[in-house]
């Protein structure tokens, strides 16, 4: 059992912006309760075995929106999601078009705070004509949008999202630019997008190196999250990464900023997504949303189990 | 409309009306005139909770009494709006709105669209829409076709009547607020419920008191045994439940021991 680093008598609140709960187990969910998660955001992805029918993504959106939210509840954890055809299944056009013609059925559920991750993965002919097409839904629905950046080529694929973004004239504080590094972050800082941060080992970033971004970049506009999903991630990587920053030296201010309220202020303009969800819920999500048996209630403390802080 | 559903919607409109501002009731009205768009319908449907809220409606008592076999005393202002724009919409294509809706729901829309089963125009052919309910692992939404809802004792066959009960006390859900739960015993589920007690007793698990309820006039001499098991128990619901069970199947309550009601006991076995 470990306490608080800081040391304050408040217990540790931290949201993971960005995790494909479906994917994981319930030993998760209870460790990232345990640590301090209060709630979370699953971005609508790809599965690793590509959906060949619509009504397979329909079955996905609703668990989304459904089981897994209801899942999460039962850890004291509030579940949130975005919405949108990811990249990869954008080069399927069949598919992708049924998709385009279900997405308006999902994307004003209550909890779905963005649509998204949408952008490049290999930068093809039709990923940039659904990213463009779902960039207007958004703009239909008012809605904030979160990015996937690729993976290769990603500082030109970077530069070239936003610029399309901006050629639609989307408002760039409604947009959350994913997967930043160190290539990356200067620019997306510039043009006054909100920067997140994948503590993903060895393929994204590791959490020494993020320690070094906060202290560079300071925490105006940058947060961080796990994306943990089905790939050997870590969805206790927010939690290491708070405490690594405090063993490091990063101020308080400026931890709770990347690992709390930054994710909530950029994604909280959908409305979707209030501070009060966890501190104060209405009567009906009570009855609905905090059912059966939370591993957190009544302030234990938040604990880590784990040997190393290092995410490499 | 069926003469029921029709009512109910005038019910919850007036309802409605007496609780949402100038500016809530306005969008309401504007989405109620324009349900003949699908994608409108369900992107209104959706927005509902945004749009209105979701206090609790907390009816006062007219208005409960003037509801005939159903139970709002649990709904919120957005789940009376989002039932209302679905009764309103043409009858004709009622039952692909409400799949489309069950088929995309989030979990306060299924809590929603499951709690007004009876509300709906030819409620005996959702049985199966009921039960595809009570499958699902989201518990709230489980328990929206079992709980304060007139449905399942209406329209289920026995099968079905059985297995939800049995999946109420499997899943830790609670047995009370099912209506009908006396004037449906029967001896099959007697015979289920006593088997799944020797499965939790043999796995050295407790048995949820309220099972005893189910057994009604089905308490016959070869079940005696396992209800003084229960009386024998050291926990104190369990007791005065087999106390109750007794005295419903008209055998000999014990003397001694502490009489309770079965409100009483769910009260204290609610978790908070
Ligand atoms: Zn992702």
């Amino acid at each position: 059992m470990s306490e608080d680093p800081s040391n304050s008598n408040d217990p540790i609140k931290l949201i993971d912006p960005h995790v494909h709960m479906s994917a994981r187990t319930t030993d998760d969910y209870e460790r990232m309760a345990a640590s301090g998660v209060v709630a979370l955001i699953e971005p609508a992805f790809w599965l690793g075995q590509p959906r060949t029918t619509v009504g397979a993504y329909m079955d996905y959106l609703s668990s989304l929106v459904g089981f897994e939210r209801f899942r999460a509840s039962q850890f004291g954890i509030r579940h949130y999601c975005t919405v949108g055809l990811n990249s990869k299944e954008a080069n399927n056009e069949e598919l992708a078009e049924a998709v385009m013609e279900i997405l308006p059925l999902y994307l004003q559920k209550e909890g779905v705070v963005a649509l998204g991750e949408i952008g490049y993965d290999d930068q093809t002919e039709l990923e940039d004509r659904y990213l463009r097409k779902q960039i207007e839904l958004a703009k239909e629905f008012d809605m904030v949008i979160m990015i996937h950046t690729p993976h290769r080529d990603k500082k030109h694929g970077t530069s070239r999202t936003m610029d399309v973004l901006e050629e639609h004239g989307v408002d760039p504080a409604k947009v959350a630019i994913d997967h930043n590094n160190e290539e990356t972050v200067q620019e997306v800082l510039d043009r006054g997008y909100w920067a997140a941060f994948t503590l993903y080992p060895n393929t994204k970033m590791g959490n020494e190196r993020m320690v070094e971004i906060v202290r560079e970049y300071g925490s105006e506009k940058i947060f961080i999250d796990s994306a943990a999903d089905w790939g050997v991630s870590d969805p206790l990587a927010v939690s290491k990464t708070f405490r690594l920053m405090h063993e490091r030296g990063i101020t308080k201010a400026d931890i709770e900023q990347v690992c709390y309220h930054n994710a909530l202020a950029c994604y909280g303009q959908s409305g979707q997504i209030k501070e009060e969800d966890w501190l104060n819920p209405l009567p009906v999500d009570q009855r609905n949303l905090f059912h059966g048996n939370s591993v957190l209630r009544g302030g234990q403390t938040p604990r880590i189990d784990e040997d190393s802080l290092i995410i490499e | 409309m069926a003469t029921e559903s029709a009512s109910a919607l005038s019910l919850l409109e007036s309802w409605l009306t007496s609780r949402l501002s100038t500016e809530a009731q306005a969008w309401y009205d504007e989405k109620r005139a324009s349900l003949s768009c699908d994608r409108d319908f369900y992107i209104a449907f959706a927005l509902v909770p945004r749009k209105l809220g979701k206090a609790d409606l907390i009816p006062t008592e007219d208005e409960g009494a003037a509801c005939t076999g159903w139970d709002p005393s649990n709904w919120t202002v957005d789940q009376a709006a989002r039932i209302a724009l679905l009764l309103a919409g043409p009858e004709a294509s009622f039952i692909g709105r409400l799949e489309k809706l069950c088929a995309t729901g989030d979990v306060g829309e299924l809590v929603t669209l499951y709690q007004a089963l009876p509300l709906y125009p030819n409620p005996a052919s959702l049985a199966k829409r009921a039960a595809e309910g009570l499958r699902s692992n989201v518990v709230p939404v489980f328990e929206a076709v079992a709980h304060r809802n007139p449905f399942p004792k209406r329209y289920f066959d026995q099968a079905a009547w059985n297995q939800m009960v049995l999946k109420a006390l499997f899943i830790g859900s609670s047995l009370h607020p099912i209506q009908g739960l006396d004037a449906r015993a029967n001896e099959a589920l007697a015979a289920t419920l006593i088997d799944y007690a020797h499965e939790r007793w043999a796995a050295g698990r407790e048995v949820n008191p309220e099972l005893w309820r189910c057994m009604g006039p089905f308490l016959n001499e070869a079940r005696l045994e396992d209800v003084n098991r229960a009386l024998a128990s050291e926990n104190r619901l369990s007791k005065a439940a087999a106390r109750l069970a007794l005295g419903a199947a008209k055998f000999p309550e014990p003397e001694e021991g502490e009489a309770l009601s079965w409100e009483e006991i769910h009260q204290s076995l609610a978790p908070c």
